[in-house]
C-alpha cells in the first residue's frame, strides 16, 4: 500500500506494538489499523502479552512508586525489538521521555529504560521519519480536520507528519482545526478531576471542530478522542471522530467512535 | 494577601459561570497570543535569545549570595539603602517604619506583585496610611476591592462597561452626564484623577522587574510612565522586590529585556523601561531624598535548594498564563492568591504551603503549552509534577483518588490478570453500550458523563482479539 512498502522478510525490522491501554480497552480496531500500517511498511510486528499501561495515571497523580513499577514491566515486555511503537503520542512520550528521568536513578533499570526509550517512536512518525513512507493507498471519502494532541505536539514534534500522509489519501480533503494546537481538555484524570474546567476546554474544540466544516475530526491519540467524541455527541453535533491510523490504514469503515455497531438490533431499533 | 487558593474547585465552578468574565477572557485568548507570536516570528534570535536569558539566570541562582551581597554595596555606595526582609511581615514593618519616621500620609504606587505577596496596602490602611495605586489595571481594582487577575493585566477579568459603572460610582465629584464609553475616556479620566495624587504623595512604592548587581539599580518596565511620576515626585522611593529579581549586569539586563516585553505583550520593548539607582545626586534636578530597597526573600532562599529552583527563573512575564486554556476558562482570581496561572500553580504551594493550594498543580493537563512559551523555559509542567509527588508522598492526596488509583495499579501491574478482568468488563460494557454506541451515564464515571457521553468500547480487548489471531504461540513470543 506504502510506496516504500517492503514484503516483511527476516531482515524487516522487528517491531513491538506497544498497544496503550485505551486502544487494547476501547478501541482495538485502531491497533489493528497500526499493525497494517506497520507490517506494509516493512515491519514484523509482535505484541507482547505482558504490557498494560504506560504508568502515566500514577505518573501524573504524582504516585512515583506504582508509575516506576509500571515503567519496569513494559521496559521489561519490550527488550529485544528493533523499535517499539504506540499509536499515541502521548504514551509514546512518556516511554522516550519520561522513562529516563523515571528510572534514571535505579543503577539496574536506568540503561534498559534509556535503550527502550531510544527505540520508541509514535506510529505515524515511525511510518514517515524511520520508514520512509511517504504515501498511503487508503481512500477515504469525505473533509477531515485534525487536531494536534499536546504530547505528540509539543513533547514529540509530531505536526508536519500526519498531515503529510493524510494528503496522499484519496478522495479526503483536510480543513485545517482553528487552535489545533490547543488542549481539548482531557488531560487523562484531569477530566474527571475538574470537570467544569475540563468541559470548557472541550466545549471550545466542539466550537473549533464546527468551524472547520469537517465531517470527520481526527487525531492520533485515543484518549482526545473519547473527549471530543463524547463532547461531540453530547452536544448533539454531527461530526465524527476517528484516530488517523483507521483513516490511514483504509479502514474507517465501521462505526467511529462513540456510534452504535451495525447489529441486526440497531437495524430493528432504527426502523422502530 | 488572604489566600483561596483551597478554595480553587469551588472558585473554578464559580468562574465557568460567569458571562461577564468569560467575555473579558477572551482578549486573554485572543489579544497576548497573536501579539506574542508576530513579535516573536519578527526576531530570528529569539530562541537564542531564551537560551542566553536562560543561562544568565541559571548562572545568577547559582552565585545568588555573592550578587546579592555586591548589589547591597552598590546601593550603600549610592546613598540608598537595602532592608533584608526573611518573611513577608518584616517587609510589612519595614516598610511603615520608613513610611511613619518621614510622617507619611498618603503613598503612591506602582504595580509591584511583591506588594500584593506581602499585603502592603491593607497593612498601611490598617495603619492610617492611604495607599493609591496608579497603574490603571490596580487602579481599577484597588476601586472594587479586588487582587489582580493576571500579573501584567491585573484587570484583565474586567469589561470596559464594568469599568465604566465603577468610575462612575467612585468619581461622584465628576459630572455625571459626562462621556465615558471609550477607553480612551476612561484612561483620560484615570489620569486626571491619579495626576493630583502624585503631586500630594509623601513616598511612591514601586516593585522591580530586576535588580542590577553591577550599578545597584533597580528597574521597571512600564507602558503607562506611572512608575516613573511613583518614584520620582515624593521624597521617598521604597522599591519593594524578592531577591531572585537580581542580574549580573546592564548588559545582562539588556538580553532579558529582549525576551520580556515579547513575551508578554508582544511588544518589542515596553513604553517606559526605567533604571534607578539611589537618590537625588546634588547635581540632579529632581527625585527622591531617601532611596530604599525592601529585599524580600519569604521562602525563595528555601526554593534554591529544592527541585522547584528553576521557578526562580521567572520574569513575571505572564506568558505562561496567557497560553494557558485552563487560565483561560477560571480566570486569575480561582487561583485564590497572588500568582495565577502554570507559574502560579508552582510558585504558591512553595511560597504558602502545598496544604493550603494542593489542586493548583492538579488543575493542569500538562499540556505543555506554557513551558513552550516561557522565555526563561522553565519546565512548568514538570515542577507541577513534582509538587504532584510531594503530596502524594505526605498522603495530601483526596482518599477517593488515592484508592481509585490503588485499585487501578493493583491491575496494572498483574498483566495476566489485568488481561482477564479487563476483558470480561469490556465485554459486559460492549454489550450495554453496543446499540447507542455510548453511554451518557455510568457508574463511577460521573465526572465524565456529566458533560459528555463515554463512548462505548468495541467489546473485544485488542490482546483478547489479537490472541485469537495469532494464536498462544505468537502471542506469547513477545514475552521475553
Amino acid at each position: 500500500m506504502s510506496e516504500s512498502a517492503e514484503p516483511a522478510s527476516s531482515s524487516s525490522p522487528r517491531v513491538g506494538l506497544f498497544v496503550t491501554c485505551l486502544v487494547d480497552l476501547f478501541r482495538p480496531s485502531v491497533g489493528f489499523a497500526a499493525v497494517k500500517l506497520l507490517e506494509e511498511a516493512g515491519c514484523r510486528v509482535e505484541v507482547p502479552s505482558q504490557q498494560t499501561c504506560c504508568g502515566q495515571p500514577a505518573y501524573n497523580s504524582g504516585d512515583r512508586a506504582d508509575a516506576q513499577d509500571l515503567a519496569r514491566q513494559t521496559v521489561a515486555a519490550f527488550e529485544g525489538f528493533d523499535y517499539v511503537v504506540a499509536p499515541s503520542g502521548s504514551c509514546a512520550a512518556m516511554l522516550r521521555e519520561h522513562y529516563p528521568a523515571l528510572l534514571g536513578e535505579d543503577p539496574r533499570w536506568a540503561e534498559r529504560a534509556r535503550a527502550l526509550a531510544a527505540r520508541t517512536w509514535e506510529l505515524v512518525s515511525f511510518l514517515t521519519d524511520v520508514r520512509g513512507v511517504q504515501a498511503v493507498a487508503a481512500r477515504f471519502e469525505g473533509t477531515v480536520t485534525y487536531h494536534d494532541s499536546c504530547s505528540g505536539l509539543r513533547e514529540l514534534g509530531i505536526r508536519a507528519q500526519p498531515r503529510a500522509l493524510l494528503s496522499t489519501v484519496a478522495g479526503l480533503r483536510l480543513n485545517e482545526l482553528p487552535d489545533a494546537d490547543v488542549c481539548c481538555g482531557f488531560g487523562g484524570t484531569f477530566c474527571v478531576k475538574y470537570p467544569e474546567i475540563s468541559n470548557v476546554m472541550v466545549s471550545e474544540k466542539v466550537t473549533c471542530i464546527e468551524a472547520s466544516g469537517a465531517q470527520t475530526v481526527l487525531a492520533g491519540d485515543l484518549g482526545c478522542l473519547l473527549n471530543m467524541a463524547g463532547k461531540l455527541h453530547r452536544a448533539g453535533v454531527a461530526v465524527r471522530a476517528r484516530h488517523v491510523a483507521e483513516v490511514l490504514a483504509g479502514m474507517a469503515d465501521g462505526p467511529a467512535i462513540g456510534e452504535p455497531a451495525p447489529t441486526s438490533d440497531n437495524a430493528v431499533a432504527a426502523k422502530g | 494577601m488572604h489566600s483561596t487558593a483551597r478554595a480553587f474547585k469551588a472558585n473554578a465552578r464559580t468562574a465557568v459561570e460567569d458571562p461577564q468574565l468569560k467575555r473579558a477572557l477572551r482578549h486573554v485568548k485572543e489579544g497576548f497570543i497573536h501579539k506574542r507570536a508576530k513579535a516573536v516570528a519578527r526576531l530570528p534570535e529569539f530562541e537564542a535569545l531564551r537560551d542566553a536569558a536562560r543561562a544568565i539566570k541559571d548562572h545568577t541562582l547559582a552565585h545568588l549570595d555573592l550578587y546579592l551581597e555586591h548589589y547591597e554595596a552598590r546601593v550603600t555606595a549610592h546613598g540608598g539603602q537595602v532592608h533584608w526582609c526573611v518573611t513577608a511581615a518584616d517587609a510589612r514593618a519595614a516598610v511603615l517604619d520608613i513610611c511613619r519616621r518621614v510622617g507619611a500620609k498618603t503613598v503612591t504606587k506602582g504595580k509591584s506583585m511583591i506588594a500584593e505577596e506581602i499585603a502592603l496596602n491593607e497593612h498601611l490602611e490598617a495603619n492610617g496610611i492611604t495607599p493609591v495605586e496608579t497603574d490603571l489595571g490596580e487602579y481599577i481594582i484597588q476601586l472594587r476591592h479586588e487582587p489582580p487577575s493576571h500579573i501584567i493585566a491585573p484587570a484583565v477579568h474586567l469589561t470596559k462597561d464594568v469599568i465604566e459603572a465603577d468610575f462612575r460610582a467612585k468619581h461622584t465629584h465628576l459630572p455625571t452626564g459626562r462621556s465615558l464609553g471609550e477607553a480612551r475616556e476612561l484612561v483620560d479620566e484615570a489620569r486626571t484623577v491619579l495626576r493630583e495624587r502624585f503631586l500630594k504623595a509623601d513616598v511612591g512604592i514601586t516593585g522591580a522587574n530586576f535588580l542590577v548587581a553591577e550599578t545597584g539599580s533597580s528597574v521597571i518596565v512600564t507602558n503607562e510612565g506611572n512608575g516613573d511620576l511613583t518614584q520620582i515626585l515624593p521624597r521617598v522611593h521604597i522599591v519593594v522586590a524578592s531577591l531572585e529579581k537580581i542580574v549580573p549586569t546592564l548588559e545582562d539586563l539588556s538580553i532579558i529585556l529582549r525576551v520580556l516585553a515579547r513575551s508578554a505583550t508582544g511588544q518589542e520593548f515596553s513604553t517606559y523601561t526605567t533604571v534607578s539607582t539611589g537618590p537625588k545626586r546634588p547635581e540632579d534636578p529632581d527625585g527622591p531624598e531617601e532611596y530604599h530597597v525592601i529585599l524580600l526573600d519569604n521562602g525563595r532562599s528555601a526554593m534554591l535548594g529544592s527541585v522547584f529552583r528553576d521557578a526562580l527563573r521567572c520574569i513575571r512575564c505572564g506568558a505562561c498564563m496567557n497560553h494557558c486554556p485552563v487560565y483561560h476558562a477560571v480566570g486569575g482570581h480561582a487561583y485564590g492568591w497572588v500568582y495565577p496561572g502554570p507559574i502560579g500553580a508552582v510558585l504558591t504551594p512553595a511560597l504558602i504551603g502545598l496544604e493550603n493550594a494542593a489542586d493548583l498543580p492538579n488543575a493542569s493537563t500538562f499540556c505543555g503549552r506554557c513551558e513552550a512559551v516561557c522565555p526563561m523555559e522553565i519546565p512548568l509542567p514538570r515542577l507541577m509534577r513534582h509538587w504532584r509527588e510531594q503530596e502524594f508522598a505526605r498522603h495530601l492526596t483526596p482518599l477517593a483518588a488515592r484508592t481509585g488509583l490503588g485499585l487501578w495499579a493493583f491491575f496494572a501491574k498483574r498483566p495476566t490478570l489485568y488481561r482477564w478482568a479487563m476483558r470480561a468488563a469490556m465485554k459486559a460494557l460492549g454489550r450495554l453500550g453496543r446499540r447507542r454506541g455510548r453511554f451518557s451515564t455510568l457508574p463511577l464515571a460521573g465526572g465524565w458523563t456529566r458533560f459528555r457521553d463515554m463512548p462505548a468500547p468495541e467489546g473485544e480487548t485488542f490482546q483478547a482479539a489479537w490472541a485469537a489471531r495469532h494464536g498462544r504461540a505468537r502471542a506469547q513470543g513477545g514475552q521475553r
